[in-house]
């Protein structure tokens, strides 16, 4: 089936395979469905490399992300410019980082950058009200909110500055073996 | 993106300590100097510390934060140099994850795990001892940076730069351009510097093989990944329900795959043969009527489904030396296939196989979840890790976050209950309740054992109607309905008890499950193996006790369709239709798959009396799948607890691995030593015990001659000797016990390391503050000296310790 598709020269599917958790089959599959969110903007031919990118919009409203409280700061870590819109090869990456395959660390990594909302690469106390927030569709008081952020810092803050660097937080994914496991979205 | 700035620090020393230099051993002089410098530092401090922290009272309320001041309130300068901080640039730059793989590869080809600090030269995480306060004067460009990368993964082997260039954290455009400009041509290796001779010729033997073994596991994964069916179903099912719930699935797909080994071991070695050399059968075969599927007797008796059927012989013996009476059939070219031998080696390699595959999954999946020091920081984890991303579908979405406020909400009830301890009569109270909750529980599987006992002892004395078959059912029938009534008794009984932790309530749920279950199968095997073999003297108590599990696998089959028919369909319409609640029945992850694990339990003590019972478990377990899953997109809810899903599998592997496996085998090990086998039926029909085929064996191999008197060697000397069997123990449990101390002081390591990291943030908190303080006087400085002198004002000197005084 891998042998007639058009759509990659054999060096281009080479380089995906080897740069990406994915195999032939799997990038083809994630191509479609990238084409399948802009049929008029993403065209079928990719040998010539074309500078497409489908904007936020169309990859907020995929369904294995429509429902994501966190879907816009996966789509602007993943994305080039930081602002949500994403070519094949951000799309190729952000699924190959969140497949089963990749490595714990790299996927801490990402998490890191998901969660860090203003981008100043900690995750302060305001990045942590965020992230509770959108966690619980804000029904949550504003009290138990910070008291949550509160414990969190205690319980995850190595070296006691108020807020989580990314040694930090991979410390603390560390101790939590269900992240492999959640931090995952098949396509 | 950040530059590191060449910025000189000079800070010149006290008056005091020119000139001298106070070696570690003279402590006094050391301390001296020091306490000066302390002692005006301090004077300082006291004087700045209360003017910042008028300011940051201005700026934040808080009263956490004394020591650390937000960024807000620090001057531009010190913000620069906070900018080109090591730990700062690792998240932002390029450059600098570029460098730090970089590190990681050359660690990696020189296969040390400290470099020497010599080639720290082209480390763009500068080390400070190296550079004297200096940060990094030789800034590299990120194209220079990049080229020394390139040309590390150069001289790596082709797996291990894919290796490692999966698992940096670049985009993959930039990966792409660095696979394409680290790509030798084909045919050159680079040889590794340093120690040449032998040392690299088998360290370059040992990558090989690391490579081969690697390459060999991704190809057996992608064709595993290829066989997988289901792929959509499961997708489907995290989407709706989230990783829990499919944590079952994935189980059931483990147990598939444990029980197709199996089969494909028998087929090839036991069930093969005997269908090319098919015995002479005892008389006319019965006819087949419907009620075979369910008994298993009748028209299946008398075949290879069952071990009466198979031949005591040698196959395909040549003829001319015929041995045990076999018959002889001239073929060309066969090789003469010792059947009771085989029978026995076969079953006992299956099982070996088997016991690695369990143990080496099970270590594998503790070695993940379980970590030193991992039941603190149970908010972090909450906040960070219990969103599951899997979650497709909007209302199951909505239901994902309802579960983590509960949690989180139960989580701050737990901790302000924790500060304030209940009374000693409250405890007391509710040990008392917890004794009596297990008394009972215990009771009622105490109950169930002696029930079956009583039922299987009467269905012996009674004449037991030979000609009806149907009452061969009767007894698999009532352990089946015991079976699936008395976990709901458990269950209402553990809703009296409370119970802090949820988690808790699920793992002593299961424990409860479990003893019942096991109560009940140590029952059946004191009946069948204790009570049956003697009752059934002159007859085939082995083709028996094969059709027994064979019937008691499909009555639990049958029996767990009626349960999700009337617990989870009946049960939806009833709670709709009349008690006109929205919530659908929760899917019990714990009692199906402990479900799971009593079949697949049956299946291995079944497995030496009917080789072909793992193909029926096969069957019943992709049934199962198609039943469970419509009945759970159709009828069932997420579960509204949390579970760590992680965590579970483990138990579940370790729960399939100790008492079911462990149960099974030593089943298996007391049929094959101790019991009689009996004499018209089976491949052992003419010995004592199974195991003397084995004997017979090694006694006609000392017979051969001397090329094989190795092997009789090893039985007697090895095998047989108890002595081997102690030694090897006592090393196991050596080991055992050097891991145990090993794991001790690790964690002594990390408590220690621990406090090590809090205090280098607090250095760090005081370092930065005093550089806030001293560009705070700067500029103070500077604006009056602007302010009170008109003239061209000279540079502003660098500012030494000397003006504070």
């Amino acid at each position: 089936m891998g042998n007639k598709q058009t759509v990659f020269t054999h060096e281009q599917l080479e380089a995906y395979q080897d740069c990406t958790f994915f195999t032939r089959k799997e990038i083809m599959r994630v191509f479609y469905r990238y084409q399948d969110l802009a049929p008029q903007l993403v065209p079928l031919d990719y040998t010539t490399c074309p500078d497409v990118k489908v904007p936020y919009e169309l990859i907020g409203s995929m369904p294995e992300l429509k429902d994501n409280p966190f879907r816009q700061r996966i789509a602007q870590v993943f994305s080039e410019d930081g602002d949500g819109h994403m070519t094949l090869d951000n799309f190729l990456d952000m699924f190959s980082v969140m497949s089963e395959m990749a490595p714990r660390d790299l996927k801490a990594y990402y998490a890191f950058k998901i969660y860090d909302f203003n981008n100043d690469d900690y995750i302060c106390a305001w990045d942590l009200e965020q992230t509770v927030t959108k966690l619980t569709r804000g029904e949550l008081s504003a009290e138990e909110v910070s008291l949550v952020c509160e414990k969190v810092l205690d319980e995850a803050d190595g070296d006691h500055d108020g807020r989580l660097s990314l040694e930090d937080f991979q410390n603390m994914i560390l101790r939590a073996p269900d992240f492999l496991s959640t931090f995952h979205i098949r396509i | 993106m950040a530059q590191p700035l060449a910025f000189i620090l000079d800070v010149p020393e006290t008056p005091g300590d020119q000139g001298q230099d106070p070696s570690p051993y003279d402590e006094s002089e050391v301390h001296d100097s020091f306490q000066q410098l302390i002692q005006e530092q301090s004077q300082c401090a006291a004087q700045e510390g209360l003017e910042l922290q008028q300011r940051e009272r201005e700026v934040t309320g808080s009263s956490q934060q004394t020591l650390w001041r937000p960024e807000g309130t620090q001057s531009t300068a010190t913000l620069r140099i906070l900018a080109s901080m090591p730990s700062r640039t690792i998240g932002r730059s390029r450059g600098a994850i570029i460098s730090q793989y970089y590190n990681r590869t050359v660690q990696l080809r020189r296969r040390s795990s400290r470099p020497l600090l010599g080639n720290f030269v082209r480390s763009a995480r500068p080390s400070l001892r190296l550079y004297d306060l200096e940060l990094d004067p030789m800034a590299r460009e990120e194209e220079e940076k990049q080229s020394l990368l390139v040309k590390e993964l150069q001289s790596l082997a082709v797996a291990q730069r894919d290796h490692m260039l999966r698992g940096m954290p670049l985009s993959l455009a930039e990966k792409r351009s660095l696979r394409e400009k680290s790509r030798t041509p084909r045919g050159k290796w680079r040889g590794q510097p340093g120690s040449g001779g032998v040392c690299s010729c088998c360290g370059r033997l040992r990558y090989a093989c690391v490579l081969a073994l690697h390459s060999l596991g991704l190809a057996l994964l992608s064709a595993l990944q290829a066989l997988t069916p289901w792929r959509y179903a499961l997708k489907r099912i995290g989407g709706q329900f989230g990783s829990s719930v499919l944590s079952y699935f994935l189980f059931l797909k483990t147990l598939l795959a444990f029980n197709a080994l199996l089969l494909l071991l028998l087929v090839a070695f036991i069930m093969g043969p005997q269908v090319a050399f098919p015995p002479a059968l005892p008389g006319p075969a019965p006819v087949c009527t419907g009620l075979e599927l369910l008994t298993g007797a009748g028209c299946f008796t008398h075949t290879v489904m069952y071990y009466g059927h198979y031949s005591n012989a040698t196959l395909n013996q040549p003829c001319g030396s015929p041995l045990d009476g076999s018959q002889c059939t001239p073929r060309v070219g066969g090789l003469p296939y010792n059947m009771p031998l085989a029978y026995l080696s076969t079953v006992g390699v299956s099982f070996f196989i088997t016991c690695i595959t369990l143990v080496y999954s099970m270590a594998h999946a503790f070695g993940e979840s379980y970590r030193v020091g991992s039941t603190s920081g149970i908010h972090a984890i909450t906040v960070f890790c219990s969103w599951d991303y899997k979650v497709t579908q909007k209302r199951a979405s909505r239901l994902q976050q309802d579960n983590i406020r509960t949690r989180l909400k139960e989580l701050l009830a737990e901790w302000q209950l924790r500060h304030s301890p209940r009374s000693v009569c409250g405890r007391l109270r509710q040990a008392a309740v917890l004794g009596l909750v297990w008394l009972l529980c215990l009771g009622t599987a105490l109950g169930c054992a002696m029930a079956v006992h009583v039922f299987s002892e009467f269905m012996i004395q009674s004449p037991e109607a030979a000609g009806q078959e149907a009452a061969l059912l009767v007894l698999p029938l009532v352990v089946g309905l015991l079976n699936l009534g008395a976990p709901y008794l458990c269950r209402v009984l553990a809703a009296l008890e409370p119970h802090d932790s949820p988690v808790l309530e699920v793992y002593v749920a299961i424990c409860r499950n479990l003893i019942l279950k096991l109560a009940i199968l140590g029952t059946l095997c004191y009946h069948w193996l204790g009570r049956r073999v003697g009752v059934l003297q002159g007859q085939c108590w082995e083709d028996f006790v094969g059709q027994e599990l064979y019937r008691f696998l499909v009555m639990d089959f049958v029996l767990m369709l009626l349960d999700t028919l009337f617990g989870e369909l009946v049960w939806r319409i009833i709670s709709e239709k009349k008690l006109k609640r929205r919530r659908k029945p929760e899917f019990d992850i714990a009692r199906n798959v402990l479900e799971l694990i009593y079949g697949q339990t049956l299946t291995w003590l079944g497995v030496l009396f009917s080789p072909l019972l793992p193909a029926v478990q096969i069957i019943k377990l992709l049934l199962v799948f198609y039943v469970k899953k419509t009945s759970l997109l159709a009828n069932c809810q997420a579960p509204c607890r949390p579970w760590l899903a992680s965590h579970m599998s483990t138990v579940f592997l370790t729960l399939l691995c100790f008492p079911a496996f462990l149960g099974a085998a030593v089943f298996l090990c007391y049929a094959v030593w101790q019991v009689k086998p009996s004499s018209t039926c089976g491949p052992f029909r003419t010995l004592d015990t199974m195991y003397e085929a084995g004997r017979v064996w090694v006694r006609h191999l000392e017979a051969a001659g001397p090329r094989v008197s190795w092997l009789p060697w090893v039985h007697r000397y090895l095998v047989e000797n108890t002595f081997f069997v102690f030694l090897v123990s006592a090393l196991l449990l050596a080991v055992i016990y050097l891991n145990i101390q090993v794991v001790r002081g690790q964690r002594k390591v990390i408590c220690l390391l621990k406090e090590q990291i809090s205090n280098e943030g607090e250095d760090k908190i005081f370092l930065i503050n005093k550089l806030h303080s001293i560009y705070e006087r700067k500029e103070r400085e500077e604006r009056s000296r602007v302010g009170t002198t008109e003239e061209a004002a000279a540079p502003p000197a660098l500012l030494t310790d000397e003006q504070d005084a």
